[in-house]
């Protein structure tokens, strides 16, 4: 590590304080702030959901008024989806794809800075609609016309934070592929780039394709709404359904952009713990870039109901069931992965390990959900709502979190405990599920989705519901204590941290200097390393 | 290394704003798409002399439903003279509608028209119709409207019954400014 000591007389120049924070242009201050702000928002969205449980918990209005309630299910999306998931990948884009690929920084680092600093502005404009006259936005998350242009004064401070999001995201990406592009260490081949490098390449590029699509959707509800044109208004020569088809265009390539990073994260984290490399690397990366396809090509399975041909409806239904075949391909190459290895089990192995079979759940019923006729029977109940929640919650969630706990040892230069990781990963799979399973068998049952009252045969299952809710919401403070703790002391991380891990990261201190890579690393001794190890593995074992 | 980075952002920003146009290109397409499809339900309009070269087929005969709603709690009363007639493709018919104001207020309306099954979109001809234009009613005014519409005889064999659908909107917010202007020159 002589070329790391040699880096250390970089750290001074960088100003200290708040003002660190706020001009930061280094990936890794930027990292943090953009997964600091994920976890904030994290508690806030989930503070909601709470809220939405609590009224569930019995059929009848509790707690709060109808109008408040739909804005809590909308705004518990907007904030879940663009405030939480996108910038924890973002975040996690931020620290470990320069750190992985031997780059010095992101390509853009005053764009890097921006793209975060848009968004708290973006966050606060979209929670103060909540005090405005005729509360927030109510009409779900899908902003679908009519409904949401009878949105109060809130309507177009909705669409405006959207459009931040949109251009926060758009640059984010932006920055992701010109480091993916143009940072990579000598020797650093695509075909050698870790699959979290692989899997955000191709979500980036799925950004920058679909968010301008929204934008562009938003903007003409906005211009409906104030400016007379008639894009979505029927009795102007408009088509309602219209916004569907480019919300949806958006949307479905927007489901994989909160899953594809999440994959990435599951193919690090399994072959370190398995002390054997990832099963079947290139099939990975074609499956992901499959599914990056297909997901332009399915859109309307969204709106089976709104009335299309049958033709259309076949196709659809064909095109969605066909991404079970990449995404089949990935869960057989973690499990081969595992196969025969010398697995153990710490915190982000447990997290990646229930991922794999929890989201497998969400795939099957997203499954049922893509049968055309069967939808008809599923549309808009809680079926659906169980579906997406086991996709994105025991998903994506549990994706970052385990990459929370398998990479702050390297950013800390300290160990999280181990006892805590363990209880926070048992609290939260057990009412993850107490939470959304039942959701299943209610939906099944009829019980339609954004309804603050519901009828009486459906209590049992959503008190169970409720209790799952607040069981998972205050695990997670285990969580912030935890990672807090490990910020500010612990047991010394060393480089390599886990013994199976390869990759430049670990080749780095724990923590890593400010500045990284400043001399080209060895992209070559580390791969060699890592066939080494893992053919003294198997040699020993046989 | 600097410069190749500017490149490739440049270049995806040009992507992204190009994205943005094709959203908007999503809107006519969408409308070239229903209308080569009859998706959607909406019919063709045209002029008299054009649908002339029909043959009348007399060895079929097709009920035609009409269905009026109003949009939002309009308050006006809509209804069709009939509620269904038999046809034979090719040969025009004449069905009326009546609307009332039943407000203290002038109201514009516009009508706009829809036919299921949607195979039957494209083949159902609409030769005069209240629905190419809005209509202005004064308060408690009532109005008798005409359709004349004529079946395609190439309408699939298996289509025996079209609906005709129209949905009343009250656009008085959006036209009245261009009223105004009227009154003004």
């Amino acid at each position: 590590m002589s070329t790391v000591a040699s880096e250390e007389h970089h750290d001074e120049h960088h100003p200290s304080g708040m003002m660190r924070w706020i001009t930061t242009t280094n990936h890794k201050d930027i990292g943090t702030l953009y997964l600091w702000f994920s976890f904030i928002m994290f508690f806030i969205g989930g503070f909601m959901a709470l809220i939405i449980r609590t009224e569930l918990f019995q059929p009848g209005m509790q707690f709060v008024d109808p109008q408040f309630f739909n804005s809590m299910t909308t705004m518990h999306a907007i904030i879940m989806i663009f405030g939480v998931v996108m910038p924890a990948f973002t975040g996690l884009a931020n620290w470990l794809i320069p750190l992985m690929i031997g780059g010095t920084d992101m390509a853009l680092p005053r764009m890097n800075n921006w793209s975060f600093w848009i968004l708290p502005f973006a966050f606060a404009m979209m929670l103060s609609t909540l005090f405005m006259d005729g509360g927030g936005p109510a009409g779900g998350w899908t902003l679908y016309p009519p409904l949401s242009l009878q949105t109060g004064d809130a309507l177009p401070f909705v669409i405006f934070s959207i459009h931040f999001m949109g251009m926060s995201s758009i640059m984010g990406a932006i920055n992701v592929v010109a480091t993916i592009l143009n940072m990579r260490a000598p020797g650093m081949t695509l075909m050698k780039m870790p699959l979290f490098v692989w899997t955000w390449l191709i979500t980036a590029y799925l950004l920058i394709a679909v968010m301008p699509v929204l934008a562009g959707g938003v903007t003409m509800l906005l211009t409906d709404k104030f400016f007379g044109t008639s894009f979505f208004n029927a009795a102007g020569g408009g088509d309602p359904v219209l916004f569907q088809h480019i919300f949806w265009f958006f949307g479905h390539p927007e489901v994989y952009i909160l899953i594809l990073p999440s994959f990435g994260v599951i193919s690090s984290i399994i072959p370190t713990f398995a002390r054997k490399p990832l099963f079947g690397y290139s099939s990975m990366v074609y499956a992901t870039a499959s599914i990056a396809f297909l997901s332009f090509i399915v859109w309307a399975h969204h709106m089976f109901t709104v009335g299309m041909p049958l033709a259309g409806e076949l196709f659809f239904m064909f095109a969605t069931m066909l991404i079970a075949v990449p995404t089949g391909v990935k869960v057989f190459n973690w499990i081969c992965t595992m196969w025969r290895g010398a697995m153990t089990f710490e915190t982000p192995m447990l997290f990646s390990i229930a991922f794999i079979i929890l989201f497998t759940i969400g795939g099957f019923s997203g499954l049922m959900l893509a049968i055309t006729p069967a939808d008809f029977q599923y549309h808009d109940t809680y079926f659906v709502v169980a579906h997406f929640h086991y996709v994105l919650v025991p998903g994506s969630i549990f994706a970052i979190i385990a990459a929370v706990y398998y990479w702050l040892p390297k950013w800390t230069g300290h160990m999280y405990n181990e006892f805590w990781g363990k209880t926070h990963f048992w609290l939260s799979t057990i009412f993850v599920n107490v939470t959304f399973f039942p959701m299943h068998f209610v939906g099944l049952a009829g019980m339609p989705r954004r309804i603050p009252d519901y009828a009486l045969q459906f209590s049992d299952y959503n008190q169970i519901a409720t209790i799952g809710a607040f069981g998972f919401g205050f695990s997670q403070l285990i969580f912030l204590g935890l990672v807090i703790a490990t910020i500010r002391g612990g047991a010394k991380a060393t480089d390599r941290v886990w013994d199976g891990a390869h990759g430049l990261e670990w080749t780095l201190s724990s923590p890593p200097p400010y500045h990284s890579f400043t001399t080209p690393p060895n992209v070559e001794d580390e791969w060699n390393w890592f066939t080494r190890e893992h053919y003294e593995t198997v040699k020993t074992r046989s | 290394m600097k410069s190749s980075s500017n490149n490739s952002a440049i270049k995806l920003c040009f992507f992204a704003v190009a994205m943005f146009g094709f959203g908007y290109a999503l809107v006519p397409l969408y409308d070239v798409l229903c209308d080569i499809t009859g998706l959607n339900g909406k019919s063709e309009n045209v002029t008299q002399q054009q649908q002339a070269s029909f043959e009348v087929d007399e060895s079929r005969t097709i009920t035609v439903e009409f269905i009026t709603s109003l949009n939002q709690g309009m308050s006006w009363d809509f209804e069709a003279a009939t509620a269904k007639m038999q046809v034979h493709p090719g040969k025009p018919y004449q069905a009326s509608f009546f609307v009332k104001n039943k407000t203290s207020r002038s109201i514009v309306g516009q009508a706009i028209p829809s036919v299921a099954p949607f195979s039957a979109a494209n083949h159902f001809i609409k030769t005069e119709c209240f629905c190419f234009n809005n209509q202005i009613l004064e308060a408690g005014q009532s109005l008798e409207m005409p359709v004349v519409f004529v079946i395609n005889p190439a309408l699939p064999d298996h289509v025996k019954t079209v609906t005709l659908s129209y949905t009343y909107f009250d656009v008085s917010n959006t036209v009245s400014k261009s009223l105004n202007n009227i009154d003004n020159t």
